[in-house]
């Protein structure tokens, strides 16, 4: 029997705030442990914990953002249950009466636009972190990440492949990104994804017994977690045994994933509104001031570069991947109004530079960089050349004028000086000369080569192509 | 009964609560007398009325992303039942 998967998406992204979401304790990553807690995130009887107004902010942006209706009144609420990165035998979160919901968000997948619903968002607290003792039957708990701001993002069971499920949570991190509220750091946790993935008869509407996929901490993982799990649920059904409701765990080192251990028990969180925290209650005029001030989106940028520049799908894909990256190239657009050229470059010579040195774009300007293009326009230095002067901009952040001055890089485009070369390279090797009199006219590609060595590759190529045409043709 | 011996067992195991035979029976009995008590109020209409969330009328309590000054480690640590190097100390879940 064919069949297809259903896959919704539950995304944890930590905001950005420089204190936590209740109490003013620093929300710095890679602190001693418990040195950044207070009574309110410790949970300590008669302590109150107060909403950091910016956390809501951002939370509202998202939901902006993802097409979502931002609830008139929203409500916190604590899910109860034991576990001891959890001070208080609770999360603050929000369950009945959730921050945003009804919103969708659009990804490409292989050429084709498919619409993704998104069911809430809601604001929440981080929990600490364990570790576990490698020998002793002990765990350490450090309360510095408990209290720091998270949101939670859940999808509708809409998508329906692996591919799907790494773009949607791609899309994601990059509105994050784009938003300034999230870093997107899957790897150290600031955003992170888990799946709920069940399999139904192709062509059927029912839902299957699902499992939820967790610990899949880069985009790679998730697709690769999800493939296996989609193939071991295959392997289950078509055996005609049955899916067993449970958490699993991606296990990077086996590549699968693997039964969480101890007693499944079903959740009962008991929720109930928090006492501790007022409602919150946002009008338009609030939201109407985050709509304005939201920036131009990932999608809205790709669309607009291709429609702006001329620019083909996929360069616009990889420019506007990094909003940094963008601007840049705008703001050397403006310098060098050739888009498809600086979009080359950017792609090309930039980028391996920015490997190296990801400072880059604050230590060479755009204009430094729309003005080397246009020297390079010009034929005052070569494209070879340029190569050179680019490493030596970003390693000293000098200008590139100087630098073709000071290394002697200028591209020689006077046709006297390179004539006398190229007669002495003539003169040298009747051999060719010969054999190009006698039509063999690919030995042009030598002669320039020659001249190119001779002044060190600064002869302008198409100059030196038109010297010796003309000298062979006096001889 | 309102509230079910089995279901007074397992609210007690949610509480991580260790009840002996007897007060197995005894809070079975309480929780049952309280909630018949409370029950009265089933009686009110209360199709139009809102669901309450809060008591208070507070609506917007903030405060601004402001940093504070955190708990010294000790202190922070000193009601622990058990610490070792900067840490909570707990018994291992996993």
């Amino acid at each position: 029997m064919a069949y297809e998967a259903v896959i919704g998406l539950e995304v944890h992204a930590q905001l950005l705030t420089r204190s936590k979401i209740f109490c003013g304790c620093t929300t710095q990553f890679g602190a001693p442990p418990n040195t950044q807690t207070c009574p309110v995130c410790l949970g300590m009887p008669g302590s109150l914990p107060v909403l950091n107004r910016k956390a809501l902010e951002y939370a509202v942006k998202m939901a902006l953002a993802t097409n979502c209706r931002v609830a008139a009144e929203s409500v916190f609420a604590r899910k109860n249950y034991f576990y001891p990165d959890l001070p208080k035998g609770y999360q603050i979160s929000q369950y009945e009466l959730p921050l945003a919901e009804h919103g969708h968000l659009d990804i490409r997948v292989n050429g084709a636009v498919r619409r993704i619903g998104i069911t809430r968002i809601h604001l929440e607290e981080d929990a600490g972190k364990l570790i576990h003792h490698e020998v002793r039957p002990v765990s350490f708990v450090d309360f510095n990440r408990a209290g720091v701001p998270l949101i939670e993002i859940v999808s509708e069971p809409d998508i329906r492949t692996p591919e799907e499920a790494s773009q949607y949570l791609k899309a994601i991190r990059d509105i994050l990104v784009y938003l300034e509220i999230c870093d997107g750091n899957m790897e150290e946790g600031s955003l992170r994804g888990d799946a709920n993935v069940s399999l139904r008869p192709l062509g059927t509407a029912g839902l299957g017994t699902r499992t939820e996929l967790k610990n899949m901490n880069s985009f790679r993982f998730v697709k690769l977690a999800l493939e296996y799990e989609i193939r071991r649920q295959r392997g289950l059904l078509a055996a005609g045994r049955e899916i067993i409701q449970e958490t699993r765990l991606w296990d990077a080192s086996q590549n699968q994933t693997i039964s969480m251990r101890g007693k499944e028990e079903a959740h009962d969180y008991r929720y109930f509104p928090d006492p501790d925290l007022a409602p919150v209650r946002i009008d338009e005029q609030w939201l109407e001031d985050l709509r304005k001030n939201l920036p131009e989106l990932p999608a809205a940028k790709w669309q607009r570069f291709q429609d702006q520049y001329g620019l083909p799908e996929y360069d616009a894909e990889v420019l506007t991947a990094d909003k940094a990256l963008a601007d840049y190239f705008e703001g050397t657009v403006k310098e060098f109004p050739h888009p498809k050229k600086v979009s080359n470059w950017i792609m090309g010579e930039f980028m391996r530079e920015l490997k190296e040195t990801p400072s880059l774009m604050s230590s060479v300007t755009f204009a430094a960089s729309g003005k080397l293009l246009k020297l390079v326009e010009k034929g005052a230095i070569s494209a070879t050349a340029s190569k050179g002067v680019f490493v030596e901009m970003v390693k000293t952040g000098q200008d590139p004028e100087t630098i073709i001055q000071e290394k002697g890089l200028a591209q020689i485009s006077d046709t006297g000086a390179l004539e006398a070369a190229a007669r002495e390279i003539l003169a040298a090797n009747p051999k060719e000369v010969a054999d190009y009199k006698a039509g063999k006219t690919k030995v042009m590609g030598f002669f320039v080569g020659q001249l190119m060595r001779r002044t060190k590759g600064q002869a302008n190529p198409q100059l030196a192509n038109e010297v010796f045409k003309k000298l062979l043709n006096e001889i | 009964m309102i509230l079910s011996r089995e279901e007074v067992l397992h609210v007690a195991h949610l509480a991580r609560l260790a009840l002996k035979p007897e007060e197995i029976d005894m809070f079975t009995r309480q929780l049952n007398d309280i909630l018949k008590y409370v029950e009265k109020l089933q009686e009110l209409d209360t199709s139009g009325v809102p669901p309450l969330a809060h008591v208070a009328p507070v609506i917007n309590a903030f405060r601004e992303d402001e940093v504070k000054e955190s708990l010294p480690r000790d202190q922070a640590l000193d009601n622990a039942p058990a610490q070792e190097e900067g840490s909570f100390l707990v018994p291992r879940i996993i």
